[in-house]
């Protein structure tokens, strides 16, 4: 298959590893955050944690949307849908996320009209095809689906469609970054940065991280090969004491962004003062919501939002494996309270959360006594 | 599901302790499973703890047959490749192909919703009779029911088929060893992202049909060349691929190695499937199966499904090694691996 095979391929994979051992050696430890879920769940899906030298060490990041939603949020979202004639229509990886009275997808099972779309314009179409129903998308994402969101609300604004509304939960990646710096605990050696979300924003908003931090960043693709070379780059920078913003993934991602993309969040979103982060606490300008000339299709505004706040089982440590101090499986409830089919923190639940990637990809094989056999 | 004839028990524990019916119990992952092992075979099966089969086979006065049952509920009715009626009686047959037995009768029941048009059931009734012809199995009776508008999505179909163990052949997931071979008989995935692609929610289109089909016909030619050498056989189709094997694993207490490059995924399925985030061994299947081959037959088993029409994509996928007991690890040509679970949730609602 083009543009994927290519990336996969196992003589190149080796030579990359091979590179990388050579750089690393072995005398130091190098510890890298991929901030982006998609990352996090490419290394387990294609096992590259076997292929990396021990001492690089991969903490994994925010950037998985879903999870860093707080829970009073879904609360609220489910709390719009719970009256009548109201679809409440998400991403699926929203579907099984827990709210204090379960996700969405058992509120659908007793009976609340929730469907899965694979983008808000599908919701739109949700909206038309049911014009005495009113459609809440329940947008959730950074600045890779907010172009999306925004311009379906511009479609939805243009065609006058008014049974449409927008729960907006879109977050933005550099106040996190940010964040995660602040953190006290966190020794973090260099940067494997996101690739979708730089497709939008480009590279530039990385280059503090390079310049006042003095950290490396390598915006990377999703392939073995594209977060392989990644690495090499991290470690070329690390070896000779730079700190750089590098595009490894220039196929997709323009240095300047996609400026139509930052145009439509523009006219649709304005930032929020601040937005609670699950684990995270309060963020300033982390998040988007809708601008007044579209409150007619803000969910927030058209509706009453009890504004929920709910507080983390104290015993689930999401926050520190969200902002990488602990792995997943060092979480007291990691594999027992807490597991994909039962989740009690969200990172258990995206495909993308590292807890959900570390638990169907490695757990079991860390489990397992004596894998030597096998390799 | 089926399981050994026992007498039921009164006091039987029940482990089941989900409070409400969802989606993933009907989606033949690890919630069907807690459901049948929690609640159903400890009330209706006597406790049975032996591993569930696809077919139950029991001894009636001296005649040995095996019987199963099969419930349909697709969404859309008719989509590329085949259509509910086909599903129905493919999907008994191969339930009994699978557990080693011949399928001799079956019988069906419709539930119909008021309002449905009698040229979409009388469309559906016509596919089954074609399906019953292609298969060799005669419907020998049935029963209709009616709901009213609204409380059934068109058309459900219920099939229940009792069949003739095929001579020289036992279906045991215990008598699986480190060393036997895993193989599979072709392509995975067209069925469950056919009908994904067929429901049109999503702007996508792909030159792909549904494999539904009987597989009797490949599963007696794996017996006729290597019966004594197959120690377990299933299809794979809810939960796909993964959810089979991981049955397998922990039924037999053993680890099965999948080697990724050599598991058939048609161009199609794997883009729809790295568009949407899906493991193809997750997708579900209506006209594949896989068997467990003690090695020295692996070869005289491909050998065979290769001289039958709609055989010769068949490919040994992998091993049964001691390592990873009671899961499922699949290997990457570079050296990478990680462990596959059953299917967790339901991404593809009413697929069969």
């Amino acid at each position: 298959m083009r543009f994927v095979d290519e990336f996969r391929e196992p003589e190149l994979i080796s030579k990359t590893a091979e590179e990388i051992r050579r750089l690393a050696g072995t005398k130091r430890h190098y510890r890298m955050m991929e901030v982006c879920g998609g990352h996090t769940h490419a290394i387990y899906r294609f096992g590259l944690k076997d292929i990396l030298p021990e001492n690089i060490e991969l903490i994994h990041g925010p950037g998985c949307p879903v999870c860093v939603l707080p829970m009073g949020r879904i609360d609220d979202g489910l709390s719009v849908a719970q009256q009548p004639d109201v679809i409440f229509a998400a991403f699926g990886d929203m579907m099984r996320v827990p709210g204090t009275q379960g996700s969405p997808l058992e509120h659908k099972a007793r009976g609340m009209d929730v469907r899965i779309v694979y983008s808000p314009s599908d919701a739109l179409k949700l909206a038309r095809l049911n014009p005495d129903k009113h459609v809440m998308f329940f947008a959730i994402g950074f600045e890779t689906t907010a172009p999306s969101t925004a311009l379906t609300l511009m479609r939805a604004k243009a065609e006058g469609i008014r049974n449409f509304s927008v729960f907006c939960n879109h977050v933005t990646i550099i106040p996190a970054i940010r964040a995660i710096l602040d953190s006290p605990d966190m020794r973090l050696d260099a940067f494997i940065g996101p690739g979708h979300v730089s497709t939008v924003i480009g590279c530039r908003p990385y280059e503090w991280i390079a310049q006042n931090e003095h950290k490396p960043i390598v915006v990377s693709g999703f392939e073995p090969l594209d977060m392989l070379q990644s690495v090499v780059m991290l470690l070329h920078q690390l070896r000779k004491g730079e700190a750089r913003v590098e595009n490894q993934y220039k196929r997709v991602v323009p240095w300047e962004g996609n400026r139509a993309a930052l145009r439509a969040m523009a006219e649709v979103f304005q930032l929020r003062p601040y937005f609670e982060w699950r684990g995270m606490g309060f963020i300033s300008q982390s998040a988007l919501r809708l601008r007044d000339s579209y409150a007619e299709w803000d969910a927030e505004q058209r509706f009453v939002i009890p504004g929920i706040r709910v507080t983390d089982p104290k015993a689930a440590q999401c926050g520190e494996v969200l902002k990488g101090v602990l792995k997943p499986h060092q979480c007291k409830l990691f594999g027992r309270e807490c597991t994909p089919e039962h989740p009690i923190g969200a990172l258990m639940v995206s495909s993308e959360g590292s807890c959900a990637a570390y638990f169907n990809y490695e757990h079991r094989k860390a489990m397992a006594s004596s894998l030597s056999s096998i390799a | 599901m089926s399981a050994p004839a026992t007498i039921p028990a009164e006091s039987a524990p029940i482990r089941f302790r989900d409070t409400q019916i969802e989606m993933a119990h009907g989606a033949g992952g690890k919630a069907s499973r807690r459901l049948v092992e929690g609640l159903f075979a400890p009330l209706l099966f006597g406790n049975a703890t032996g591993p569930l089969g696809d077919a139950a086979h029991i001894d009636i006065g001296g005649a040995k047959v095996a019987i199963t049952t099969d419930s349909f509920v697709v969404k859309p009715l008719t989509f590329p490749g085949g259509s509910i009626g086909e599903l129905a009686v493919n999907g008994t047959v191969n339930d009994l192909a699978v557990s080693g037995a011949k399928a001799e009768a079956l019988v069906v029941t419709y539930v119909l919703e008021a309002g449905l048009p009698t040229s979409l059931l009388e469309a559906e009734v016509r596919a089954m009779a074609r399906a019953a012809s292609a298969a060799g199995v005669r419907i020998a009776g049935g029963d209709t029911k009616v709901v009213e508008h609204g409380k059934a999505d068109q058309m459900y179909i219920t099939t229940s088929g009792i069949g003739r163990p095929l001579r020289g052949v036992t279906i045991d997931p215990s008598a699986v060893r480190p060393g036997d071979k895993v193989l599979l008989s072709g392509p995975i995935g067209d069925h469950g992202i056919t009908i994904l692609l067929a429901r049109g929610e999503l702007d996508l289109e792909a030159d792909l049909r549904s494999d539904t089909r009987s597989v009797l016909p490949l599963v007696e030619a794996l017996v006729n060349a290597a019966g004594p050498g197959i120690r377990w056989m299933r299809d794979p189709t809810r939960g796909g691929v993964a959810t089979s094997l991981n049955e397998l694993a922990r039924d037999c207490g053993l680890g099965v190695v999948l080697l990724e490059d050599q598991i058939p995924v048609r161009d199609a399925v794997r883009g729809a499937c790295e568009l949407l985030g899906l493991d193809p061994l997750h997708i579900a299947n209506e006209g594949q199966f896989l068997a467990v081959m003690a090695p020295e037959y692996a070869d005289a088993a491909i050998n065979a499904l290769a001289m039958m029409p709609g055989g010769g994509e068949a490919q040994v996928i992998g091993e049964i090694r001691e390592q990873p007991a009671g899961s499922v690890l699949v290997t990457t040509l570079y050296g990478g691996s990680r462990i596959i679970d059953m299917l967790v949730g339901d991404p593809l609602p009413r697929i069969c």
